[in-house]
């Protein structure tokens, strides 16, 4: 079993999302600890990029906080390694294509895999596009974590036969962000995926109460919050790891048993 | 592969505008050769945008400079005063053709989202522009003017507040509402298909360039220059000559304070190879990737990439880029408006100034012609301000 099955083993999988660097790379690696001993299953890495054109608002400002205070790739390749040594905890980096490309994508994976990475997800690389990165990632053993949106469609049955690690569908229209209520057929969906392949689903964008993680977690083997924490750390700053292991937990509590 | 230009292009962009730009593409490729469409194209260029544009023939400019002959095509006079509304013109066509109701574009110096709106109101679309906050202030004639047309217009505040802010808020907008929502990008960037469209509406400008100086000159230009921001006036500058070998087809970038300087949007100069705002190209950016937050004088230049097809050019060899200053920029913005009574865009200056380095080392035989993509009423009070003197608009 891969390391991203993993955290699908335990009911429904929580999965929260949070910024390296912000606000430091020490409170980052704080929150990995906390988040997972709070019942997090997985947990997405955000690596900062200057102009992030899928984040709404709450997560432009964390990468521009976190890149502020000069965080860099290379210094959250440092903090995964000292991470990996006290955690099995699956973890995937969430960026964007440049952030890799720039870096060299065989460079880029091979070091995120030997760092203990087990996935990345790239929301600006589309089906058509992930074919650059998909080569380098299977040669250095990670999961390139393909989107389904609520306007793929007939897409969906493509993306989810060549789909590796777990599927991010994606809840809504727009850009992440904290919504106050999602309407779109979340069951269809998975329906469609689950018609191409057993690969588990997770349901992010605009989630933030243990309601709506309740309801999408019902259609769903998992829920990714990203905004709602955020905004924590950022009212908190440095003080921010109970409060987020607080929300972790309540979270991870209402979607458990479904 | 999908709408690539040698190894540049592509369509980097969430899987939710997926479906929304296949959609477009299909759309084009079925009006692109439409009889219907395009008698209804050819009429709005020619009734309404003033089509075909002048090839002027700067003779005190040629004589001031003592070499190759000089042609400018005017652009300028355009309607709304610039090239943009060629594009624009298209894409709104074709969008009301596929039954979308509402517009939304970027606009830099204000000139596409004044051409947008412009469109909107003449077709009966909604219509909302996106504008740094920071052009909103260079620019605020053109804010006023896209109010008027009926257009809201949303500062926008994140990243840079300039040019390549406004890109990512257009598409963020666009993953929104994607149903009756058309994305009319302004330049020759961004996912396939909009770098080939943008190129094929923009590329009436040397469709005439090449019939007009025919008649003239019974022969092609030696030189074409135009401006590059995005690349939407050169590419239209450039693209019924890249055949023609004989043809120097060159791209005026801004390079602000100077290309040896942080403070500068020349990406051919400075930039390298990455991927951004759906494309593969040439970006100015640090050595994590992070987009670098360029400058110019030119609200319309002062974005950190440029169009896929241009970068393939250059890979090429076929086109070359060179770098002008916010200087020599202004200084071409006076000169032509002294010498020839053409007060040009800011933008275009910068072609401008490369023809009065080039001309002097070419033949008096020889043919320069310089697209002169817009106007610069637009530009005087920030060029006033420049020179030291605050003038109200």
């Amino acid at each position: 079993m891969s390391k991203i099955q993993d955290a699908f083993a335990h009911g429904k999988a929580f999965i929260p999302f949070i910024t390296c660097g912000d606000p430091s790379l020490e409170t980052t690696e704080q929150l990995v600890y906390a988040m997972e001993q709070a019942g997090a299953d997985l947990i997405e890495l955000g690596i900062p990029f200057s102009d992030p054109t899928a984040e709404g608002p709450v997560i432009q400002e964390a990468n521009n906080r976190a890149l502020s205070g000069g965080v860099t790739t290379d210094k959250i390749f440092d903090m995964v390694k000292k991470i990996r040594a006290n955690t099995q905890i699956p973890m995937v980096f969430m960026t964007y294509a440049n952030v890799v490309f720039s870096y060299g994508i065989e460079r880029f994976t091979k070091t995120a895999a030997e760092v203990g990475m087990n996935g990345i997800i790239l929301p600006d690389v589309p089906f058509e596009e992930k074919e650059e990165f998909a080569d380098a990632c299977r040669r250095n053993g990670l999961a390139l974590v393909s989107l389904i949106a609520p306007t793929s469609h007939e897409r969906i049955s493509q993306i989810a036969s060549a789909a590796e690690g777990f599927i991010y569908c994606v809840s809504s229209l727009g850009v992440t962000g904290v919504r106050s209520e999602i309407t779109t057929d979340i069951g269809e969906m998975v329906r469609l995926v689950r018609a191409a392949s057993d690969i588990p689903c997770a349901i992010g964008f605009g989630i933030s109460t243990q309601e709506q993680a309740a309801k999408m977690a019902k259609d769903a083997d998992g829920v990714i919050v990203g905004s709602a924490i955020v905004k924590i750390c950022k009212e908190y700053g440095t003080d921010c790891v109970p409060k987020v292991a607080e929300y972790v937990k309540s979270m991870k509590d209402a979607i458990r048993d479904l | 592969m999908n709408g690539r230009f040698g190894i540049h292009g592509g369509q980097y962009i969430p899987e939710t505008l997926m479906n929304a730009v296949i959609e477009l593409e299909e759309a084009y490729n079925h009006y692109k050769d439409d009889p219907e469409f395009n008698r209804e194209l050819t009429d709005l260029f020619n009734n309404y945008a003033g089509r075909p544009s002048r090839l002027y023939y700067a003779e005190r400019m040629t004589k001031d400079l003592g070499g190759a002959k000089i042609y400018l095509k005017r652009e300028d006079l355009n309607h709304t005063g610039a090239h943009k509304i060629n594009n624009v013109l298209g894409q709104a066509l074709l969008a009301k053709k596929m039954g979308k109701t509402r517009l939304i574009a970027e606009t830099g110096a204000g000139q596409h989202g004044v051409a947008t709106a412009t469109a909107a109101a003449l077709l009966d679309m909604e219509c909302e522009v996106y504008m740094g906050e920071e052009d909103t202030k260079r620019q605020a004639l053109n804010v006023y003017r896209m109010k008027l047309l009926g257009s809201q217009v949303h500062p926008v505040t994140t990243g840079t507040a300039t040019l390549k802010d406004a890109v990512s808020e257009a598409m963020r907008e666009w993953t929104r509402r994607i149903d009756d929502t058309h994305y009319c990008l302004g330049s020759v960037m961004g996912p396939h298909p909009f770098p080939t469209i943008v190129r094929d509406f923009q590329s009436v400008i040397s469709k005439e360039i090449k019939q007009q100086l025919m008649e003239k000159e019974g022969r092609l230009p030696d030189a074409v220059l135009a401006c590059v921001g995005g690349g939407s006036n050169a590419i239209g500058t450039f693209y019924h000559f890249i055949e023609d070998e004989s043809v120097r087809l060159i791209g005026c970038e801004a390079a602000g304070r100077g290309v040896n300087t942080a403070e500068t949007a020349a990406t051919i100069a400075t930039g390298k190879l990455g991927i951004f705002h759906g494309m593969k190209s040439y970006f100015c950016q640090d050595e994590y990737g992070q987009i670098a937050p360029v400058y110019s004088i030119s609200a319309g230049l002062d974005y950190p990439g440029i169009g896929p097809e241009h970068a393939d050019l250059y890979d090429k060899g076929r086109a070359e880029y060179v770098a002008i200053t916010d200087d020599e920029a202004v200084d071409a913005f006076e000169y032509l408006s002294r010498l020839e009574g053409i007060i040009p865009a800011i933008e275009s200056a910068h072609a401008v100034a490369y023809a009065r380095k080039l001309a002097p080392t070419m033949d008096k035989d020889q043919i320069i012609v310089i697209t002169i993509s817009g106007r610069g009423d637009k530009d005087c009070a920030a060029i006033a301000r420049y020179r030291g003197e605050d003038i109200y608009e």
